[in-house]
């Protein structure tokens, strides 16, 4: 299953983008992009963990798997895959 | 009632209460005696106020600014519905705990409503009303130039928040409206009161959770090993006061960071991670390495992800919750542009 519009939608909407015409890739790390802050960072685990039923353990809670959407994609699909 | 709690806000009725006489029967209604003075002590004692009237709001706000009152009360609910809901809108609005607030009514039917809505709320008959200066739980141990201009800071951040609301651009934007001021100073005495108060009632920002008296905090602002930092943080509505403490124990190579919380005040300001960062940088700039004590105290995770995320990893842990954290001082994130830094500390 893909998770990926979901977590899509999820950033677009929380991210504090100055720009409405700034996009970005399912590659593109928003944190580099200066685009965050901590309040976003505890959002996105909780939309992740609620969302999809899963339990991110401390030492996944590592700013790169939620640094683009294809590594929260990948972690989502790696935690329902061992559960 | 047995156990003693300290109230946070005092939610009042009007007619019968604050004053005698109703005030949809006739607008020649007389103050309590001594009420005024009552609600003026607790004010400055920080404890915040509020009111739940059955009333008209218009007519009761104005006969509270004849009374030269209006100005105290928070989130004001006057209306016709049930004072459970009222009461429930004002905790919700405020942000604290029910068991944290007192209500008091001369009516026992209303007493009874809320109580049997909100089981952990406090309540009181309005003909006691004489006793509340000297009730334990509305005499805090300490009362700090925070918790003395805490109803100001409350009505800064009602502003704030309108602001908020009316600004339709993005919120980077938005936080750079404010002109915020982030200032991070030695603690001098006259913070230390507030530095064991924000031990005590910060949660989730904290990363041990542990408390510290005003004497050992004292003793460890004076220590050469230690270093115990206090920020404050202003915006154009005002400040929000001493808002984030971290202790350092400094050693020969290594710096350990044994306390370190923020209020949770200020989260959606995005200066959580400030702080951090600037205690990161000057660790680097001695060329040490940084250890930070961590335990989990079940209502801390959003600490643990500021840690995680700004690229601490775990050193150690003994299996009880209890983490040792360290950072390898590479990447260092900067400073958000929207907050302007300041810092007055001796290294």
């Amino acid at each position: 299953m893909d998770y990926r519009n979901e977590v899509r939608n999820f950033i677009m909407e929380n991210l504090s983008i100055d720009d409405d015409n700034v996009s970005f890739t399912d590659d593109d790390n928003y944190f580099e992009l200066r685009f965050v802050n901590s309040l976003f960072a505890m959002k996105l685990v909780n939309f992740v963990e609620q969302k999809f039923d899963i339990e991110v353990d401390n030492d996944e809670l590592d700013i790169k798997n939620f640094s683009t959407v294809n590594n929260i994609v990948a972690l989502i699909n790696k935690k329902k895959k061992t559960e | 009632m047995g156990e003693k709690k300290e109230i946070k806000c005092v939610v009042w009725d009007l007619d019968n209460t604050i004053w005698d006489g109703i005030l949809l029967e006739s607008d020649d209604v007389q103050l309590k005696p001594g009420i005024k003075e009552i609600i003026e002590t607790l004010d400055s004692r920080g404890i915040l106020h509020s009111i739940a009237s059955k009333n008209e709001y218009d007519l009761a706000m104005s006969k509270l600014k004849e009374f030269g009152l209006d100005d105290y009360f928070l989130y004001p609910e006057i209306h016709w519905d049930a004072k459970s809901i009222s009461l429930e809108r004002i905790q919700k609005n405020i942000n604290i705990g029910m068991d944290t607030i007192l209500f008091v009514d001369d009516q026992e039917f209303e007493l009874a409503e809320v109580k049997n809505a909100h089981e952990s709320v406090n309540c009181l008959n309005a003909n006691e009303y004489q006793t509340l200066l000297s009730d334990p739980r509305l005499n805090p141990r300490f009362i700090t130039v925070d918790s003395a201009r805490r109803r100001k800071m409350y009505q800064d951040d009602y502003k704030r928040k309108q602001a908020e609301e009316e600004f339709s651009g993005p919120s980077e934007k938005f936080l750079a409206s404010l002109n915020m001021k982030f200032s991070i100073s030695d603690t001098q005495e006259e913070d230390l009161r507030r530095a064991e108060e924000l031990t005590v009632r910060t949660n989730q920002l904290n990363a041990t959770g542990k408390t510290f008296s005003y004497d050992e905090l004292n003793e460890l602002r004076q220590s050469e090993n230690y270093k115990l930092l206090i920020c404050e943080l202003e915006d154009k509505f005002g400040s929000y006061g001493k808002i984030g403490l971290a202790l350092i124990n400094m050693s020969e190579d290594y710096w350990r960071l044994e306390m370190m919380l923020m209020s949770c005040r200020v989260v959606s300001r995005g200066v959580g991670t400030v702080l951090l960062n600037y205690i990161m940088k000057e660790a680097k700039r001695n060329n040490k390495r940084l250890l930070a004590d961590f335990r989990d105290t079940g209502r801390n995770r959003m600490m643990q992800i500021c840690f995680r995320f700004a690229g601490f990893k775990e050193k150690s842990s003994d299996g009880n919750g209890n983490y040792v954290l360290e950072h390898d001082l590479e990447n260092i994130q900067d400073f958000p542009d929207y907050i302007e830094i300041s810092t007055n500390v001796k290294w």
